[in-house]
């Protein structure tokens, strides 16, 4: 099969293209994705391929969108709602965590919400505090949601069509950074790709570095430059944010006996503490080292780019705190 | 629930290795069954229990070293249900202090350049999985350098100590048919473990208690003859030593003196109801045990001549139980066979007194103003002076001295002594 060079975007649009063909009930809502083409031009050529029936251009206001598109999945459709970042999706957490996520409890099992809801996430472009948060911890506390976080050009091709296979909220966290990343895959029918588990992107035997999204490129050339010091380290991919994939973790941590976690989010209350909670709970007695995290500073992700970059977790922060876990000094 | 704990079997232990249960959860046991064996620095002894009901659960797995008083395993009482709770629950095994007569508490280990943090104790750094590879291996992680994150020990540092330490043992024998993870396995390494325990033991002795020194020249001749009509009339194996007739002197002569036999523990002496006789017994291959013999007081002499020798057998097999080795309340010691005219011994904490016999041996001795050639033999008292003065130990030897010179009564000495107690 004839392979091509995708970016992250491009593989987005292509996994829309094919849900959009597949099932007359999937379309695409939100702010900006018609007529625009998607803030982050993912959803550029569509409007004009599927028509505004399908692909739907919303009112500028969070709760109402994403409201309406939850009642949309009730009403038997299959919608795709596009929330522009994670920092405006505290507007819809209402219909996101007490509509959504509740539904099939609260009605005996009778109703569920087959909605899918991207949205971007992360920070890194200089687009100060209000715009770049890691909210997707969050979500990931509250039953009833599935969270997705695909890192790779290949989980974002390979993701969508799972998600809206699934009868419950599925809710996918793009880190913004990643649009631009590139890979080659091949052309037309596309695998899909697993969303039950981690993935291991790289085996080692030293450390397990654990991470999703955003930070996955970071802990790679990280591993890389631990390397060239002696230190094999694995890296897990996280993917799965809620319910997380305790058996790869565990694997690899019993494998490796140390473990650091890397996560754009605060520290405090993160999918990091859960992370190693977890970790603490069924592997103390296989660790040969504390557990270990890169995580941001706790404050508002600064402007500027050097002071921004400073408050973020970064490749030579990870290999510093591998090194500490090693008893060696960075 | 009743918490059945690793009994100090002996002064100088304060940790024992698990090597095997004889029990398992179900059973039902009843007081003084042996229901573990334990190796000490000096030998593997059968550990009896001390309560009748039924073995709960066992919380330790064999080949663990643990503390002495760590809980080995629950037993209930007669009657008593099974609590799932409590066996979901069941705590880790913990360090606590021996609870047998022990002695004041072992001096800290800090080194001098630690000895300023000791305000503040902090658990030195072995990780979870160190702890557990030293367990397999059977290291002492407390001896290993660590060189991990805050300078913990790791599981690469007990590896490396394992393999340095395999390298620099001569002759191990690690396909021994009693596999025991940590027991030192070797007759060199047992040995050299025996003389450590020993050291320990001794020179605590020498710098705890203040020894004072007594001894009586005993004439043996009323009691060799009584002895040797008694063996003419008796079959080989009924014959008695004339070890065991000193023996039962020593219980006898100690009625009058109870401050001669006891512990001397936590600063005050406890005086003993029974008589349990240490008997010290040298090994094949070097070394020495002193179990005990018990109820001396009220065995016949026939019964104690069983007892010895069955004792020495078992000793010199390695075969010994718990009890003999935790309770013995005074030492005898008897070093006839080798010759020496006296001994004068170290008492072997916390008992307070040592008996020392030399060999019987033909002197001149004035007798009624008659000088004549009779068998004598040089009894000798070490006591705690703590517990005793110079006075009871002169009269216990001279009390010695008259009842080994009316064998008669010894034969018939068997006194009732109240119900052996609890040494738990």
């Amino acid at each position: 099969m004839a392979a091509t060079t995708l970016t992250y975007r491009d593989a987005l649009r292509e996994a829309l293209r094919e849900a959009l063909i597949a099932d007359q009930r999937v379309l695409l809502m939100g702010e900006d994705v018609g007529s625009y083409g998607g803030t982050y031009a993912v959803s550029k050529g569509l409007l004009e391929e599927f028509g505004p029936n399908r692909i739907r251009d919303t009112p500028l206001s969070e709760l109402g969108f994403v409201g309406a598109g939850i009642g949309a999945a009730l009403g038997g459709l299959r919608p795709i709602v596009e929330v522009m970042t994670v920092n405006f999706s505290l507007l819809a957490l209402d219909p996101i965590v007490n509509t959504a996520a509740m539904l099939r409890h609260m009605s005996g099992g009778q109703f569920s919400v087959p909605v899918v809801i991207r949205m971007a996430t992360g920070a890194g472009r200089q687009l100060a505090a209000q715009h770049s948060n890691s909210f997707e911890g969050w979500y990931a506390h509250v039953p009833g949601l599935r969270v997705l976080a695909p890192a790779t050009v290949e989980d974002a091709r390979g993701m969508l069509g799972p998600a809206l296979a699934d009868p419950d909220p599925v809710l996918m966290f793009e880190h913004a950074q990643l649009y631009n990343l590139e890979a080659e895959l091949p052309k037309g029918g596309f695998p899909a790709v697993d969303i039950q588990s981690a993935s291991v992107r790289r085996t080692g035997t030293d450390v397990s570095l654990i991470t999703y999204g955003g930070c996955l490129a970071k802990v790679l050339m990280a591993a890389e430059e631990l390397e060239s010091q002696g230190i094999s380290a694995e890296v897990i991919d996280l993917r799965v944010l809620r319910p997380l994939d305790d058996a790869t973790i565990m694997t690899s941590v019993r494998k490796c006996r140390r473990a650091v976690v890397v996560d754009e989010a605060w520290r405090s209350g993160s999918l990091a503490a859960e992370v190693m909670a977890r970790i603490m709970e069924q592997a103390f007695f296989d660790l040969d080292a504390p557990l270990a995290r890169v995580c941001s500073e706790e404050v508002p992700i600064p402007y500027a780019k050097h002071l921004e970059e400073a408050a973020l977790p970064q490749t030579p922060k990870i290999v510093a705190a591998v090194l500490t876990l090693m008893g060696k000094s960075p | 629930m009743i918490e059945f704990r690793l009994p100090s079997l002996g002064a100088d232990m304060d940790e024992g290795t698990l090597l095997t249960w004889h029990v398992k959860a179900g059973d039902t046991v009843q007081r003084g069954q042996v229901v573990a064996v334990v190796d000490t620095s000096k030998a593997a002894v059968d550990v009896e229990i001390w309560h009748d009901g039924v073995v709960g659960q066992l919380l330790i797995e064999p080949g663990t070293k643990v503390p002495v008083g760590t809980a080995l395993a629950t037993i209930l009482a007669p009657g008593e249900a099974a609590d799932p709770m409590a066996t979901a629950t069941a705590p880790p095994p913990p360090i606590q202090k021996p609870t047998v007569p022990t002695s004041p508490s072992p001096t800290p280990k800090l080194a001098p350049e630690t000895a300023e943090k000791a305000i503040t104790p902090t658990r030195r750094p072995v990780t979870p999985a160190a702890r557990r590879r030293a367990q397999e291996l059977g290291i002492d992680s407390d001896s290993v350098k660590g060189t991990g994150a805050q300078s913990s020990v790791t599981v690469a540092d007990i590896e490396a100590a394992a393999s340095t330490q395999k390298s620099g043992m001569p002759a191990i024998a690690l396909a021994s048919s009693t596999p025991a993870p940590s027991a030192p396995t070797s007759p060199a390494d047992r040995a050299k473990e025996m003389r450590k325990a020993i050291a320990a033991a001794m020179g605590r002795s020498k710098r705890e208690i203040p020894h004072y020194y007594l001894s009586e020249t005993i004439p043996m001749a009323l009691a060799l003859d009584w002895l040797a009509k008694y063996n003419a009339s008796h079959t080989i194996a009924e014959r008695l030593l004339p070890a065991v007739l000193m023996l039962k002197a020593v219980a006898v002569a100690l009625k009058r003196t109870p401050q001669l036999h006891g512990f001397y523990v936590d600063g005050a002496f406890q005086p003993a109801t029974a008589i349990h006789a240490g008997v010290a017994i040298s090994l094949r291959g070097g070394g020495l045990v002193a179990p005990a013999i018990h109820d001396v007081g009220s065995k016949p002499l026939d019964q104690l001549m069983r007892d010895l020798t069955d004792l020495v057998k078992r000793a010199r097999a390695g075969s010994l139980r718990s009890s003999e080795m935790s309770d013995p309340t005074i030492t005898v010691t008897n070093l006839g066979d080798q010759g020496v005219e006296a001994v004068f011994g170290v008492i072997y904490p916390p008992q307070v007194a040592l008996v020392g016999f030399g060999s019987v041996q033909t002197r001149p001795w004035v007798q009624d103003g008659v000088l004549c050639a009779l068998p004598l033999v040089t009894a000798s008292l070490a006591a705690d002076h703590r517990a005793s003065d110079g006075h009871q130990g002169a009269l216990f030897l001279a009390e010695l001295r008259a009842v080994l010179q009316q064998p008669d009564t010894l034969a018939e000495a068997v006194h009732k002594t109240p119900p052996q107690g609890d040494p738990t």
